[in-house]
Order: C-alpha cells, then structure tokens, then sequence
C-alpha cells in the first residue's frame, strides 16, 4: 500500500534528512517509527501523506507515484490520510466541535451528517461531553485526544501520528496509546512516530538515525 | 451538485459570521468602499442631469434652408415633400420670400434698409427643427440638404451647442478617469483588508492545507468576503449618493424656479444602479482573488 524505493530527501540549505530509505507496507499494519529527534521521523512521515516531495527515489501510495502527481491532485491523496501533528495544530479559536468538523468540511460534508460523525469521532476518544469547550480550555492530553479525532473523523485508511506522546506523561500516553490500537483493529493502518516508546506490542518498526534505516523488524525481536 | 452547493453554503456562513463578530469594521470598510464608489456617482449624476437639460432646452436648434431665387414652384413642391417625409426632422416651417419681405419692411430699424433696396432680396426658406439635437447629427442633416436641388444654403444654428456638448463630453471622460483611478484603489483597499484578513487565519490556511484542502476551498471564503465588502460599498454608495442627491436638490430646484424651470437632479435609474453595485461586488472579487493568489503561492 506504501512503498518507499531508495527515497532521498533534502531541504534546501541542510543536510539530507532521509538517505535511501526503502520499505513497504501494507493495509491495517501497526508501524512505529522510531528514532532520536532529527533522525528524520517527521520527514517520512510528510512524505507518506504527500506534504514534502522526495528529493529522489519514488513514494508509491495505493501505486500511485507521488512525485509524478500534479500539485491539484496532492489534497486528494492527503484525505487518505488522518494525520496527528506534532503540536496539534488545533484551531484555538473555534470550539472543539468545529475543529474536529474541518476535514468533513473540506470533503464537503456538512449538516447533520457531519454532526453524527463529528459526534461519533469525539465519542471515541472520549470527548463527547466537551464539544463547544475551547481547545485552549483542555488539558494536554485532551487536546491530543481531539487532534486525533479530527484525523479520523473523516475516517481514512491510515492514521499517521507524529510523537503523539511527546509531551504526555505516561498515563495520558497508555490511553493514547489505547485508541490508535483500537482503530487498528477496526482495519485502519497506524504509523506512529516517537523517540521514547515503552511498549510497541507486536507492532513493526522502522528505526532511523540520521536519515538511514536501520531495519525494519519486528519490535518483539528488538527486545523491547 | 450538492455537495457544491453545500461547500458554497458553508463558505458563505463562516464569512458571514466572522462579520457578525467584527460588525463595525465591516460596516466601516462598506463607508470606505460607499464613500469611494460615491466619488465618480456624483459626477456622474450631475452630468447626466446636465445631459437632460441639454436635451430639454426649448430654445430648439434650428437650420435655416434658403432657397435659390430663381426657384420653380415644382422643386419647392419637392424640397417640401422630402421635409414632411423626413424621418430626422420633427417640425418645418415655411417662410415666403414676400411674407419675409413684409417682415422686414415692418420692422422700424430694418425699414430704412428696406427702403434702400429696389427690389425685395430675400429667398423662399424653411426653418427646420430636427429631432436629434447632437451636433453630429444637426451637421449630418444641414450637410444632407445642401446637397437638396433648389437649395441655396443650408445653415445650422448650433455653435452654442456644440460647445455644451464638447462640456458635457469632457464630464463624461473625467468620470471615466475618476472611475478608473477609484476602481483601483478600490482592488487595492479590498486586497489589503483580505490580505489582513489572511494573516489572521494563516493557521488555519495552513491545517487545512496540510490535511487536504484545495486552494479552490481556502480561497472561497475570502473570494465571498471580498465580494460581500464590495457589495455592501455598492449599497452604501446608493445611499450616500440618494442623501446627497436630495440634499443638492432643494437648492437645485429653488434656483430653477427662479428662472421660471422645473428642473431637479434625478437619482440615476435602477440599471445604472445595479451596474454600480455589481461592479462594486465584481472588483471586490477581484481585489480579494489577487490577495488570496498572492498569499497561497507565498504559502507553496
């Protein structure tokens, strides 16, 4: 589903982010991407939902070249995707239930039909209760609840975070934790992001550092 | 179709309620946008009212047709045919070589020179009042029957007009210089206040973007933005300009009535306002279409 060939990435001015990086992976895995801050985590992750372009080497999504997509067609393919940022990105000055509502509005579904599934995303990660609260209002680990169910309410088949529980302590973090593993059981594929992972499960994992990858196996056999 | 139809809706709703929460600077960018577009009304009132008193003038424009001396009773049988059937002219009057004569000996201060000539001078005439009073078509017609056979000279009586309509014509290009001028500057004023505006939501451009928006969807708020700013100038520059009309028009028709005339400056008509107010709204969307291009590729 997505396959990375040889992929290069440079920014303009800076070293090379990612060097030759080639994997593939396949619908409803768990993946977690690990490495220290600068490895070039978030770099891969921007080049899966097609936000950066490889500087070499293809992106393939659902076999569809990233690289050769013209630029009106790059938000069609960033919709197949749910993706948690970083620093959330939330909108501070619109409520809960607006912020979760702005993929729906952006794929053109509003009213009622937007309202159930706004509702029934919130409902997942437990923040029924609070839809006209303001984001500014919730606590961290609230906020990265309603960050990701603004990535999944538009339900796509991959769930990408970027180090979701960066910034939690380690309660918050189990409970995130919790609910990308249930979307995963639902069929949804989920790439993680993180530089501290306690736990992966029987999650694959690419681990990178500076820019290369290391391997790609089975955290189990890591003995983590 | 619906679902366009629903992204639409929705673009219009949240620009909508974000002027809902900034009432008076939206109201204070319809008064600059009103007080702008009434600029070049203004002028442009005055002048058409001037064009309609030009047209109302009753001192009518006259050509005077003299008729050859020696003229045979046929041809002047057919010089008058052709005026009644003539479609560009609205009354003739016909002046006899011998009536003008008598005119002329009954007059005391012409008597004398009367006196002095042995016989009577004067040609058959008519005096002709054309229905068109534009100097262009006066000349066209003074010009078609001099070439009339039996027709000595055709004379046309409108200097005078000629020059109100150069005046008038002059008015009509300092509007046009003025509307292009403010048509600018009205781009400019709504490109700026969407580019202000585009700074404030820069987040949420960005998001958006990041999780699939197309440009077409970040630009429509702002386009309907810009187009409302430029509609809601349209209308307030129809009332500025009414108030301003009425408040002319009680001095205007004082002045009129002193001199005996009706005359008041009318409020330009429906479609003349219409146009205004769509070409408000129209260079709203495009003053709002440039910033948005503008900040979109900045954001690539």
């Amino acid at each position: 589903m997505i396959r990375f060939d040889q992929v290069s990435k440079r920014y303009p001015g800076s070293h090379e982010a990612l060097k030759g990086v080639s994997f593939e992976l396949q619908q409803g895995e768990k993946v977690f991407v690990l490495g220290h801050s600068g490895a070039g985590k978030s770099t891969l992750l921007k080049l899966i939902a097609g936000i950066e372009r490889p500087t070499s080497g293809t992106v393939l999504i659902n076999n569809q070249n990233v690289s050769k997509l013209r630029p009106a067609a790059l938000p069609y393919l960033r919709r197949k995707f749910g993706l948690v940022f970083q620093d959330h990105k939330l909108l501070y000055d619109r409520n809960c239930f607006e912020n979760v509502a702005l993929p729906l509005y952006i794929n053109g579904v509003t009213g009622s039909e937007a309202a159930k599934r706004i509702r029934a995303a919130l409902d997942k990660v437990g923040l029924l209760g609070k839809e006209k609260a303001m984001p500014i209002t919730l606590s961290g680990g609230e906020q990265q609840r309603l960050a990701i169910a603004r990535a999944v309410v538009s339900r796509p088949s991959v769930l990408i975070a970027d180090e979701p529980t960066g910034n939690l302590d380690d309660s918050y973090a189990t409970e995130i934790m919790g609910i990308f593993d249930a979307f995963r059981q639902v069929g949804v594929s989920v790439i993680i992001a993180t530089h501290n992972v306690q736990d992966t499960g029987d999650a694959r994992v690419l681990r990178l550092d500076q820019g290369q990858l290391l391997g790609t196996e089975q955290a189990k056999a890591l003995g983590l | 179709m619906k679902q366009w139809l629903n992204q639409h809706q929705q673009a219009l709703q949240i620009v909508l309620t974000r002027m809902r929460h900034h009432m008076l600077a939206t109201l204070l960018m319809f008064c600059v946008m009103g007080v702008t577009l009434c600029l070049p009304s203004i002028l442009y009132v005055i002048v058409d009212n001037l064009n309609r008193l030009a047209g109302d003038i009753k001192d009518e424009p006259q050509i005077s047709l003299f008729l050859k001396q020696d003229i045979k009773a046929d041809i002047t049988n057919d010089i008058e045919q052709k005026l009644r059937a003539h479609p560009a002219i609205k009354t003739y009057r016909f002046v006899s070589k011998e009536s003008a004569w008598q005119d002329l000996q009954a007059n005391s201060t012409d008597a004398e020179i009367a006196r002095n000539l042995e016989k009577n001078p004067l040609p058959d005439a008519y005096f002709v009042t054309p229905k068109n009073i534009e100097p262009m078509a006066i000349e066209a017609l003074q010009q078609e029957m001099q070439q009339w056979p039996g027709v000595e000279i055709a004379q046309a009586d409108a200097n005078w007009l000629k020059r109100l309509y150069s005046v008038l014509e002059l008015g009509k290009k300092a509007i046009l210089a003025l509307v292009i001028l403010l048509g600018f500057a009205l781009v400019a004023i709504i490109g700026n206040t969407i580019r202000l505006q585009i700074l404030t939501q820069r987040e949420e451009i960005e998001v958006s973007r990041l999780i699939g928006a197309t440009d077409r969807f970040i630009r429509r708020p702002f386009l309907y933005a810009g187009a409302i700013y430029g509609l809601g100038g349209g209308l307030v520059a129809t009332l500025f300009l009414a108030s301003v009309i009425s408040l002319f028009n009680s001095s205007v028709t004082e002045i009129a009535a002193s001199y005996g005339s009706h005359f008041y400056l009318a409020l330009p008509d429906l479609a003349t306002s219409l146009m205004m107010i769509v070409s408000a709204l129209s260079l709203g969307w495009i003053g709002s279409y440039i910033a948005v291009g503008r900040a979109l590729s900045k954001l690539n």
